[in-house]
């Protein structure tokens, strides 16, 4: 029983991610599908138009103008300040992590240009410990989003992440009410913020900094809520509806403005960028 | 009175018990037993004493959650007159797990927010246990805006296990209720202040809780995550977590008012009587009045920019990390 239940973590785990080996099964169409075919197709699926995950590091390099981005705050690391004590202690799991993903933290921010437009950048990597949000994450974003209000400049955030970060106790609770006051500043002060929900986006980061938009764009297929699934089907103890927190359920329930595929996202923050300016 | 005892008072029950025996033993007859009562009753004492003087954070997490805890209505029925109770986000519905509406607090006009629990299985399903859905979280801002608009103080009573995860909340955007109550609370130009009384649920909890001063009673906690969810990330054993789990995790979490004044996010502790809130609600409406009344006098001489700037830089210097300059 117990072998059982370690099996099947394993693959929720994976979800998202491309496996390895030669063919990938897709989660969006549970078709097989060729890996090289998804490689080149930006890491979508050709059949079902499914969006794997992608390191914030692809994402720049499909985003942003070929050698304009300036990354900042690169080498800001956690502490550790309320302790954590587990079986690992959260000294030892960021380490893990940074060896794992090659990143130092959860979040990537610079300043770069986007087809010419210059733009301030958070990009979030779940595969940092779940892209989740501690001071590190709290602060990186409250900077990137006053580096916008000084050069009066958009600012664009990709989050993807499961939350606050429990390692961090309170102190990651109060990233929420931190990322939000900045992004309040921006709303004052005339600065376009264009928000984009990847797969997935989840507790105090789509409850702070990633609802707060003036545009919201989420990715194909993307599940994006508050709580997650499983948390509500075991509070409900009901099924879910079928396309529950996907991308089409949020358009369709008022809660973001579009959703855009990826090899799109340049030429749409673009097409935003001329039309606020 | 039926009394309701958590599992490590167990000890001061069986004193309860013995005592309310010998009164009733003794009731119309002519043996005085007083001494005897009395001397229980000081063993009473001096046991609750030493319990409550060296409660685990765990401990400490179930008195907030007390089921005989005042609630905020208890508050405001205890400590406010003349209070006019304000409905409904004028979007979808009135959330009955979140009161807002206006009062007088020793004179003065205030505003309040604040989750509510229910008292009794009905109450509590009404409530929902304290768990709100975005029209609560849309109805609270609503009444804070009034508040701006009137130049009002805005106090703000927490006690929640979090934000209701559920279909329609979800539908109708529970994060970005809470997004959006975090963004405008922390410009809301008037002064704002807030009390932990119970729990301190996570998001759902921040939602009413950005405020030039905040406060935790004495036994309340306040986390990102419930023990029981940290317990469950961390030792995942097929459900069966036991309370020694969820003990371990609130020890992990720094989730006590004490923990919460040592990394100086909370501005005060207000104590409560021996034996927690529930144990005397009048005099702990009494210190969380006290508090309230200091708090506004002190803001009251403020100017709005200087108010404001405070709370900004409040929140945002919230945050340990290690810059290494290459
Ligand atoms: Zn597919």
């Amino acid at each position: 029983m117990a072998w059982f239940k370690k099996t099947k973590e394993i693959r929720t785990d994976r979800k998202g991610k491309i496996p390895e080996g030669l063919w990938v099964k897709c989660d969006g169409c549970r078709e097989i599908i060729y890996r090289k075919e998804i490689e080149k197709n930006l890491k979508i699926c050709p059949k079902c138009n499914y969006h794997f995950r992608i390191s914030a590091r692809e994402r720049l390099k499909l985003l942003v103008d070929e050698g304009s981005f300036i990354e900042m705050d690169e080498n800001m690391t956690s502490a550790d300040p309320i302790h954590f004590k587990d079986a690992v202690s959260y000294k030892e799991r960021l380490k893990e992590n940074q060896k794992k993903t090659g990143l130092l933290e959860a979040v990537i921010s610079g300043d770069a240009l986007i087809k010419g437009y210059p733009a301030s950048l958070i990009l979030m990597d779940f595969s940092f410990m779940g892209g989740s949000m501690g001071s590190v994450v709290g602060e990186k974003v409250s900077r990137a989003a006053e580096r916008a209000l000084e050069k009066k400049q958009p600012l664009v955030s990709i989050a993807s992440s499961g939350g606050a970060r429990m390692q961090e106790g309170i102190f990651s609770l109060m990233q929420m009410a931190k990322v939000s006051a900045v992004i309040g500043r921006l709303r004052d002060n005339g600065i376009l913020y264009l928000s984009i929900l990847c797969d997935p986006t989840f507790g105090g980061v789509t409850a702070s900094f990633a609802t707060l938009g003036d545009i919201i764009i989420v990715e194909p297929k993307s599940l994006v809520g508050f709580a997650g699934p499983r948390v509500i089907e075991q509070t409900i103890k009901q099924p879910l509806p079928d396309n529950f927190q996907r991308a089409d359920f949020l358009l369709e329930h008022g809660l973001i403005d579009m959703v855009v595929d990826r090899k799109n996202l340049r030429d749409t923050l673009a097409r935003l960028f001329e039309l606020f300016s | 009175m039926i009394r309701y005892y958590l599992e490590f008072e167990r000890p001061i029950e069986e004193l309860e018990l013995k005592i309310d025996e010998l009164k009733r033993a003794s009731d119309g007859k002519d043996i005085d037993i007083s001494s005897e009562i009395r001397k229980l009753e000081k063993k009473v004492n001096d046991l609750r004493s030493e319990i409550f003087s060296s409660l685990t954070p765990w401990q400490k997490t179930l008195i907030a959650r007390h089921p005989d805890r005042p609630y905020t209505m208890d508050y405001i029925n205890m400590m406010t007159s003349d209070f006019v109770e304000l409905h409904g986000d004028r979007r979808f519905a009135d959330d009955p797990a979140v009161i807002a509406g206006m009062a007088k607090i020793n004179g003065i006009a205030i505003t309040i927010a604040g989750h509510q629990k229910g008292r009794g299985i009905k109450e509590r399903i009404y409530r929902n246990f304290g768990q709100p859905h975005p029209e609560g979280y849309r109805k609270a801002l609503r009444v804070m805006k009034l508040a701006e608009k009137f130049k009002k103080p805005v106090i703000t009573f927490i006690d929640t296990p979090g934000a209701y995860p559920g279909i329609g909340a979800e539908e109708r955007g529970q994060a970005e209720a809470i997004a959006v109550n975090l963004m405008e609370m922390s410009k809301l130009k008037t002064p704002i202040i807030s009390v932990v009384i119970g729990e301190g649920g996570s998001g759902g909890a921040l939602a009413l809780g950005i405020a030039d001063r905040m406060y935790m009673l004495e036994h309340a906690s306040y986390s990102v995550i419930s023990p029981e969810g940290c317990a469950a990330i961390l030792w995942k054993k097929n459900g069966d977590l036991s309370a020694a789990d969820f003990s371990k995790a609130a020890d992990a979490l720094k989730l006590t008012a004490q923990d919460l004044m040592d990394f100086k996010i909370i501005d005060g502790i207000i104590p409560e009587p021996l034996g927690g809130a529930h144990r005397d609600p009048e005099a702990m409406a009494k210190s969380v009045s006290d508090f309230i009344l200091n708090a506004i006098e002190e803001l009251k001489t403020r100017t709005q920019a200087k108010l404001l700037e405070d709370r900004y830089k409040r929140f945002r210097k919230i945050g340990t990390f290690v810059e290494e300059a290459e």
